[in-house]
């Protein structure tokens, strides 16, 4: 046991599980108290679901070194078959949380396979044309999606992807409704099973990254050429990654899906990928529990700065170019250490530290 | 005559893809980043024409003069404030600073602006041409976009092989350490860059606005994603690559939307890019680069 | 360089945490009622949200001077978007929020609703046009036109007036406002026996080049086109029509209406154009609004969105005057004092007179259709 918390891996992985527990119970115990606002509230589930996304994106950009820009794409598969296996299941499965990670499974399993059709021409290419190719992708996946037509009636279930033809019975009920989306959806996804969710994305990604595969995932990201000349099958891994990551970001669109009582394609758009792989960036490439604190932490602060009015988003803007500049910089960084040094030796350190 | 009429307009729009593809393509091979902030320069540039002729009442000659010179100005100061510090990091730090100044632009125009869409008046003052008895109509901005996209490219090329700062471009492109020592100034070749791919960006904001007339802060974001994806799929780098994307993808875009369906056009589009990259894997005129240890 | 970055995020935290938690509610006051609204104040769709906005603040200051309830009002940014509009609904809860006079947009307003409902909020959206917005609860209202009704009385209009041979018919597809009006149209068409021979859309996507679909109706030889979707993307339909040359009638929705005060747009080539609005910025009762709109928004002229909000402040502000509801009141027990109200009572304000609403919250006013000539709208019929 000593042994294992002497592990420098096994040391922060149990300080990421702590903080983001600490986090749960706290916000529980605050919430359960009425303590909590009806911002705050609002903000628990979705908070939980972009962790989970910025967690599985971190996999492949930071862990891999593979820049996707289709994230979105994932999350809408998740988000849209969830919401329709929840729908279908209404009457057989009477228990609400069961019927939700049920729907979350199929959701992830579905983004899984896609992430593994993606896999396919990634097999192939590298750097920024992988990029456009994740980009396209996740266009396509939302076109698909967005032009879906599902009812639900007496006779069974109706798939069409044209809205001509689409009739259903009296009494039937639509669930998709092409680019509108899904309207009145039940709502079912709470807080605890957002804490669930990030949980199971801690476990899957910290024991891939930890595991021997793991190490030649960033054997891989720092070296490919010389990865493969000792033997590692780079594309094996590669796949792995993007499934496992597309079947996470699945799962988090489910429950993102079921949180809200509409859903329309649109949402998981370039903007949506972009602003996931900007959690990912700020939290710092490969660093899971940056991720998780950039997540929270930039899922709030447009909502914290609402009182700006018009001049709102364009600080987000400001605040996002002046972060990166300050993390990533050298002259800034130099700057910052000069100042840092003077008013104490703690920070004297880390230049010795390599970034990751 | 359907199928013409349809390929005129497809190239037409491809031809806007097609400029704006160029800009992206001259700060990728240079610079070696994804500018995101590409397309809202786009929709900046069409601002200031607007303003130049809707306000004070100038001739469109002078509001696209105009129009280039600011936003020239708008790229160097973007590149010098939150490219430049970064330079030498991984790009993904570039790309999300990209992002930031994205957002900046889009909300910046929307204060300035307002958000209200403004009709683009056309600055061509061409009549269009009919043909087979009315039947087939060639517009007046569509041989103009056509024209000054074969320019700047034409203009592009000799741009870089012929002249000095040209081939410094090209220098840095290839081997940015090798062009230092070469004595060339690594950031005025980018800045220089920057101020080229901008001031295209405010050609293709006019003319794009000239074609499809609505122009609001998120003019530019789409139009820019389309010539991204342009400027990979003819190889990104390549100026004539650039070109070809972008008609292709005008022409791709307008067919599907014609002949098989409006609503999947997006998905058609993709996929034939993502086909083509599977079979050349770095775009249809791009160089494969031989990696080494 | 990694602790500090930590250290750094970590104190955007507590500072984010103390904005979000540190708003405790003021007490209220009976002179006060608080409405809050959200719309799209950035993004694309930014300019309906602006025009709602500016609308509501003129009612909001018309009745502040006069003296007796006041109201205050809160407006919150949805960028068009149902998650984020159920943030600034959140938001507005927080500070104390009374009534609710929103969404703009209708996935928001469809986000929204069922949390209204929970709540038993009053929500009156100015216009969000969806018939699934009021059919989510019976303290759900519209001040605009239900969209397939709307879609009903144009194709009547269309047969009344015999004005179409051949119809062709472009929508927004991603768009509900859009689509609803198309099945209302369509349906009420076929049972009209009106020819429809030819039918095309677009999505938000793609909108940017409708020229494809322009040249359709065009090939399909359509005299009439309905285009029931915004000001915006009909200009852009105009244009393109303009430029080879085809000119069959077009025909548009309330949603068209602002189509003439377009910064920019050539308004010879909206001539002829027929739309269906329950506002007139050019009719002698809209002068006053139409001259302090233009006063707070550097000389825009309004459009039905604008009216729309000014009417919802209106109608609350009269409900709550009647029905003696006051700013301490709950929301939930004012909710149900408006319900009650709106029962019986009927409302006349700038988009109309003599409204009422049915159990459901769904209005029923009169449709009216206007002409442009010289670039002015002359009422039609």
């Amino acid at each position: 046991m000593k042994k294992l918390l002497n592990n420098k891996n096994t040391r922060s992985n149990l300080v990421i599980y702590l903080v983001v527990t600490v986090f749960f119970l706290v916000m529980q115990g605050m919430n359960m108290g009425g303590m909590l606002t009806s911002s705050w509230k609002g903000f628990l589930v979705p908070i939980c679901v972009y962790i989970s996304l910025a967690v599985s994106l971190n996999l492949l950009v930071g862990i891999c070194g593979e820049l996707s820009l289709g994230h979105a794409g994932f999350m809408g598969i998740g988000a849209f078959a969830g919401i329709v296996v929840a729908a279908l299941l209404q009457d057989a499965v009477a228990l609400e949380p069961l019927r939700l990670f049920i729907a979350m499974i199929v959701g992830g399993v579905l983004a899984g396979a896609a992430g593994f059709l993606i896999g396919i021409p990634v097999l192939r290419l590298r750097g920024d044309y992988l990029a456009i190719v994740t980009l396209a992708f996740g266009e396509i996946l939302k076109n698909i999606v967005g032009n879906l037509y599902v009812g639900l009636d007496a006779e069974g279930v109706h798939v069409s992807a044209t809205s001509a033809k689409f009739t259903l019975l009296e009494g039937g009920k639509m669930i998709l409704d092409g680019p509108v989306g899904a309207t009145g959806i039940k709502k079912l996804a709470t807080f605890p099973m957002g804490f669930v969710l990030v949980l199971i994305t801690l476990f899957v990604v910290l024991n891939l990254v930890n595991s021997k595969e793991g190490r030649a995932i960033k054997a891989v990201r720092d070296n490919r050429i010389a990865a493969e000349s000792v033997g590692i099958n780079v594309t094996a891994f590669r796949m792995k990654a993007f499934v496992v990551s597309a079947f996470l970001a699945g799962m988090a669109g489910a429950l993102f899906g079921l949180n809200y009582s509409s859903m329309a394609a649109s949402k998981f758009n370039f903007n949506t990928s972009i602003n996931i792989l900007v959690f990912v960036v700020l939290g710092g490439m490969g660093n899971i529990l940056g991720s998780v604190i950039s997540a929270t932490v930039l899922y709030v602060l447009p909502e914290a700065l609402r009182s700006l009015e018009d001049y709102r988003m364009i600080l987000y803007a400001v605040v996002l170019i002046l972060v990166m500049l300050f993390t990533w910089s050298p002259r800034v960084k130099e700057f910052v250490s000069v100042v840092t040094d003077k008013i104490s030796g703690i920070f004297k350190k880390k230049e010795v530290e390599t970034n990751g | 005559m359907q199928i013409l009429q349809y390929l005129i307009n497809g190239i037409s729009i491809g031809a806007v893809y097609a400029i704006i593809a160029l800009g992206y393509t001259m700060v990728y091979g240079i610079a070696k980043m994804l500018n995101f902030a590409h397309g809202d320069i786009i929709m900046v540039g069409a601002y200031i024409s607007f303003c130049v002729t809707n306000y004070l009442g100038l001739p469109a000659f002078v509001s696209v003069i105009a129009a280039m010179a600011v936003c020239t100005l708008l790229g160097i100061l973007i590149e010098k404030l939150a490219y430049m510090p970064l330079r030498g990091t991984p790009s993904l730090a570039v790309l999300i600073t990209a992002i930031g100044v994205s957002y900046f632009l889009q909300n910046g125009a929307q204060l300035i602006w307002g958000s209200a869409p403004k009709n683009f008046a056309s600055i061509v003052p061409l009549k269009p041409v009919f043909l087979a008895g009315g039947e087939l109509v060639i517009t007046g901005e569509v041989i103009v976009t056509i024209l000054a996209s074969v320019l700047i490219m034409v203009g592009l090329t000799l741009f870089t092989t012929k002249t000095k700062i040209g081939k410094a471009m090209r220098a840095v492109s290839e081997d940015r350490a090798a062009a230092q020592l070469m004595g060339i100034s690594v950031n005025n070749t980018i800045s220089m860059t920057f101020a080229i791919g901008s001031a295209l960006a405010a050609i293709a904001g006019v003319l794009l606005c000239s074609t499809v007339p609505t122009l609001q802060p998120t003019t530019g974001a789409m139009p820019g994603i389309r010539a991204f994806t342009a400027a990979v799929f003819g190889g990104i780098g390549s100026i004539p690559g650039a070109m070809l994307g972008g008609i292709l993808l005008g022409i791709i875009e307008t067919f599907s939307k014609a002949f098989i369906s409006t609503q999947f056009s997006d998905a058609i589009v993709f996929s034939v890019l993502i086909i083509i990259l599977l079979v050349k894997p770095a775009g249809l005129l791009g160089k494969q680069i031989q990696e080494k240890v | 360089m990694k602790k500090f970055t930590a250290l750094m995020l970590a104190m955007l935290m507590v500072m984010s945490l103390l904005a979000g938690c540190g708003s405790s509610k003021p007490a209220a006051d009976a002179s006060t009622i608080k409405i809050g609204m959200s719309g799209p104040l950035t993004g694309g769709a930014a300019v309906y949200g602006k025009a709602v906005e500016a609308g509501m603040k003129i009612a909001v200051e018309e009745i502040n001077a006069k003296g007796g309830l006041k109201i205050e009002f809160q407006s919150q940014d949805d960028e068009h978007d149902g998650e984020k509009a159920l943030n600034a609904y959140n938001n507005l809860k927080d500070w104390g929020m009374q009534f609710f006079a929103g969404a703009v947009t209708t996935a928001p307003c469809l986000s929204i609703a069922p949390t209204a409902v929970e709540d038993n909020i009053f929500m009156m959206t100015p216009s969000g046009s969806s018939d699934k917005i009021p059919m989510t609860g019976n303290n759900i209202f519209q001040m605009c036109f239900t969209d397939p009704n709307q879609g009903a009385s144009a194709a009547e209009l269309v047969a009344e007036l015999n004005m179409a041979q051949n119809i062709g018919i472009i929508f927004d597809n991603s768009d509900d406002y859009s689509k609803g009006l198309m099945n209302g149209f369509k349906t009420k068409a076929a049972e009209l026996g009106l020819n429809i021979v030819c039918e095309t859309n677009f999505t938000a996507d793609n909108k940017t080049d409708l020229s494809t679909q322009v040249t359709q109706c065009k090939d399909a030889g359509c005299d009439f086109v309905f285009l029931p979707f915004y000001a915006t993307e009909a200009s852009q339909v105009l244009t393109q029509a303009a430029k080879i040359g085809y000119e069959p009638t077009f025909f548009g929705c309330d949603g068209m209406d602002g189509v003439l005060t377009i910064e920019g747009f050539d308004k010879s080539l909206a001539e002829g154009l027929v739309l269906m609005t329950p506002f007139n910025p050019d009719a002698p009762e809209t002068q006053d609004f139409v001259s302090k709109y233009q006063a707070m928004m550097n000389g825009e002229t309004p459009n039905q969105f604008a009216a729309d909000g000014y009417d919802v402040i209106y109608a609350i502000y009269d409900a709550c005057v009647a029905a003696g509801v006051d700013g301490t009141t709950a929301p939930s027990d004012a909710c149900e004092m408006l319900k009650t109200y709106f029962a019986t009572n009927e409302f006349s304000g700038l988009t109309g007179s003599g409204m009422t609403w049915d159990e459901q919250g769904m209005i029923s006013k009169i449709p009216a259709a206007v002409v442009i000539e010289n670039g002015k709208y002359v009422a039609l019929g």
